[in-house]
C-alpha cells in the first residue's frame, strides 16, 4: 500500500467520484434529518431549526415509547424464529455432499432475488382468510367430517378458517420468510470452517448429540450467530412494509409510525427524531456485536 | 440398510432433510403460488378454474403498470453502471492508497449498508424536497433522484465486492508493466482491469439485485409524477390484488432470475482457469 502523496491524481480520481456521491447523496441527507429532528413546523412545508429538544420528548412520550418497546419485542421474537429455523439449514448444507451445497446454497439464495414487496405480496394469498393454508386446512377438515359421518360418529361442525393474516404472529412469520437468507449463509459460513474433529471428540467421549450442539457447534459457530442475528435484527428493527402489509391495527411498528410522520401526518421533526433514535438503537446493537465479539477473539 | 449413517453424517439425517424440505417449501409455496395463479382462469385467485393469459394480456395493456415496470428496469440499469464504477474506483483507492481519515471513510461507507432503510428513505425524501429537486422533468431525468438514491446505497457493496477480489492481486505484475514502459494508464487498462473483471460482474449484478429488490428507498424518493413498478404494486395491493399483479410480479422475478444467471454464466470460466 502506498501512501496517496505519491499518485495524488490516481488517488483523487478514484475516490472523488465515491467520497461525494456519499456526502452529497447519504451524508447531506442524514445531516438535514438530525437537523430537522431539533426543528419546528413552521407553516405547512417550512421547517425552522429552533434547537428544540421538543420533538425527542414527543417521541418519548408513553405512546411512542411503548411502539418502540413493542418494534423491538416483534424484532427479537423474529431474529430468534429465524435463528431456530436458519440452524439446522446452515448445518444440513456445510455437511452436504460436494455436488449438493452450491445447488443448496442457490436454493437458499433464490428467493431473495425477487423483489421485497412481491414476497410480501405472496405472503398475503398464503396467510389470509381464504388463502392457500386455510383453504388445505379446510380441505382436511372437511375430509375427516366425511369420514366420522361415515363411521356414525356424525359430521363435525362447519369449517372455521383460521385468523391467519392482519396480526402480530402474521408479521413475525413475514420477518422470517423475508429474512431468512440473512442468517442461513453466515451460519453456513462459519460452521463451514467448524473443525469436525471437536465434534468428533465431544461424541468420543461420551457427550451425547445435544450436548455437543450446545457445547461444542454453538460456540464455536459464535461469531456466525451473531452476524446473523445482526443481519436479521436491523432490517426487522426497520421494518415497515412487512407490518403494513401483513399487521393488524395493533401491529404498527415504529417503522410505520416514521413513514406516516414523514407522508399522511406531515410532521417532519417528529419523524426525525424517530428516525434517528433507530438509527442510535442500531449504533447500539453494532456496538455490541463488536463487544461480544473481541471478548475472546 | 448396512451403511447406518455415522454420528456426524448429519446431510443423512431423516429429521434434518425433513426439516430442509419444509424450509424450502415456506420459501418456495408462497412464490409458486403467486406465479402459478397467474395463469389461472379465476378472479377469486385461490381455486385453479383452468390455464389462461388473460392476465399478462391485461398487464399489458394496463399503461401505468407497464411504464412502472420500464421505469424500474431503466433505474436498475442506470443505478448498475453507476455503482459499478464509482463503488469499483472507491475500492480501488481502498486497496491501493493510505490516506489520512481512511478509518473514518471506511466507517461512512458502511453506514448505508447498516442503517434501517427506512432512515435513509426519509432521509433522501427530505433532502430532495428541501433543496427543491425539480420534480417535473421530460421522462428519463424524473427518474433521477430515485436513481440516485439507489446509486448511494449499492455502489458500497460493489465497492466491498472488488476490495475483496482485489486482496488475491500481485502488485508487482503493475510494477513489472510500468517497468517496461507502460503509462499508469496503459496498466491499469491491460493489467489491473482484466484482473478485477469477475470482481465487477459480481458486483454490478449484486448492485442490480439490489436495486430491482428494492421497495423502502424507492418508495419514498419517488415523487407524485413518477411510477415505479414496487410503489403501483404498493397501491394495487392496498386496493385489493388482482391476477394482474400476480402477473407483473412473474415478468420481474423471470427477469432477474435471467439477468442473474447470464451474470453467473459470465463468471464461471474464470474460476475455472483458477482451479
Amino acid at each position: 500500500m502506498e501512501s496517496w502523496r505519491q499518485q495524488p491524481l490516481v488517488f483523487w480520481i478514484f475516490i472523488l467520484p465515491g467520497g461525494l456521491w456519499l456526502l452529497l447523496f447519504f451524508m447531506a441527507p442524514l445531516a438535514l434529518v438530525w437537523l430537522f429532528s431539533f426543528g419546528e413546523r413552521a407553516g405547512v412545508i417550512g421547517i425552522e431549526i429552533t434547537g428544540t429538544l421538543a420533538n425527542y420528548w414527543e417521541a418519548l412520550e408513553p405512546l411512542y415509547l411503548g411502539l418502540f418497546w413493542k418494534s423491538l419485542w416483534i424484532a427479537a421474537i423474529a431474529t430468534l424464529a429465524t435463528l431456530i429455523v436458519s440452524f439446522p439449514v446452515a448445518l444440513a448444507v456445510s455437511f452436504a455432499s460436494r455436488q449438493m451445497k452450491p445447488i443448496l446454497l442457490l436454493l437458499v439464495i433464490l428467493p431473495f432475488w425477487t423483489n421485497l414487496l412481491i414476497r410480501t405480496y405472496a405472503m398475503i394469498a398464503v396467510l389470509r382468510t381464504n388463502g392457500y393454508i386455510n383453504y388445505g386446512l379446510e380441505g382436511v377438515w372437511n375430509g375427516v367430517s366425511a369420514a366420522t359421518a361415515t363411521v356414525g360418529l356424525g359430521a363435525l361442525p362447519a369449517f372455521q378458517p383460521l385468523t391467519l393474516l392482519y396480526n402480530n404472529t402474521a408479521v413475525i412469520i413475514g420477518i422470517v420468510y423475508i429474512y431468512l437468507p440473512f442468517m442461513v449463509l453466515p451460519l453456513y459460513a462459519t460452521l463451514e470452517r467448524l473443525d469436525r474433529s471437536f465434534l468428533e471428540a465431544s461424541l468420543d467421549l461420551g457427550a451425547g448429540q445435544w450436548r455437543t450442539f450446545f457445547n461444542v457447534v454453538v460456540p464455536l459457530a459464535k461469531a456466525g450467530i451473531i452476524s446473523g442475528i445482526i443481519l436479521v435484527f436491523i432490517p426487522a428493527l426497520g421494518t415497515f412494509l412487512i407490518s403494513d402489509l401483513l399487521g393488524g391495527p395493533d401491529s404498527q411498528l415504529i417503522g410505520n409510525v416514521i413513514e406516516r410522520q414523514f407522508k399522511a401526518a406531515n410532521n417532519w421533526p417528529l419523524g426525525a427524531a424517530m428516525s434517528f433514535l433507530l438509527m442510535y438503537v442500531t449504533f447500539a446493537v453494532l456496538a455490541l456485536r463488536s463487544m461480544f465479539m473481541n471478548r475472546d477473539v | 440398510m448396512s451403511d447406518r449413517p455415522g454420528p456426524l453424517d448429519y446431510s443423512r439425517k431423516l429429521w434434518l432433510r425433513l426439516w430442509l424440505l419444509a424450509v424450502f417449501v415456506f420459501l418456495y409455496a408462497p412464490i409458486v403460488i403467486l406465479v402459478l395463479f397467474s395463469f389461472n382462469d379465476s378472479k377469486r385467485n385461490i381455486v385453479w378454474r383452468g390455464f389462461t393469459l388473460d392476465y399478462y394480456v391485461k398487464a399489458w395493456h394496463n399503461a401505468p403498470l407497464i411504464e412502472a415496470f420500464v421505469n424500474t428496469l431503466v433505474i436498475a440499469l442506470i443505478a448498475t453502471a453507476i455503482s459499478t464504477v464509482i463503488g469499483a474506483l472507491v475500492a480501488l483507492a481502498l486497496w491501493r492508497f493510505r490516506f489520512p481519515v481512511k478509518p473514518l471513510f471506511e466507517g461512512a461507507m458502511a453506514l448505508p449498508i447498516v442503517i434501517p432503510e427506512i432512515c435513509m428513505g426519509v432521509a433522501l425524501m427530505a433532502f430532495f424536497a428541501r433543496i427543491g429537486w425539480p420534480t417535473q422533468m421530460p421522462w428519463p431525468l424524473s427518474l433521477a433522484s430515485i436513481t440516485v438514491g439507489h446509486v448511494a446505497f449499492c455502489f458500497p457493496f460493489v465497492a466491498i465486492v472488488v476490495r475483496a477480489r482485489m486482496v488475491g492481486f500481485d502488485r508487482s505484475l503493475e510494477e513489472a508493466s510500468k517497468d517496461l514502459g507502460a503509462s499508469e494508464w496503459q496498466t491499469f487498462r491491460y493489467i489491473t482491469l482484466p484482473y478485477m473483471q469477475p470482481g465487477l460482474i459480481a458486483g454490478g449484478l449484486l448492485a442490480m439485485t439490489l436495486s430491482l429488490d428494492d421497495f423502502v428507498i424507492t418508495f419514498f424518493t419517488s415523487g407524485p409524477e413518477t411510477l415505479t413498478f414496487p410503489v403501483k404494486v404498493y397501491s394495487m395491493v392496498r386496493f385489493g390484488a388482482t391476477p394482474e399483479v400476480n402477473a407483473a410480479s412473474t415478468l420481474l422475478i423471470v427477469i432477474t432470475i435471467v439477468l442473474t444467471v447470464i451474470a453467473m454464466l459470465l463468471q464461471r470460466p474464470d474460476k475455472e482457469l483458477q482451479a
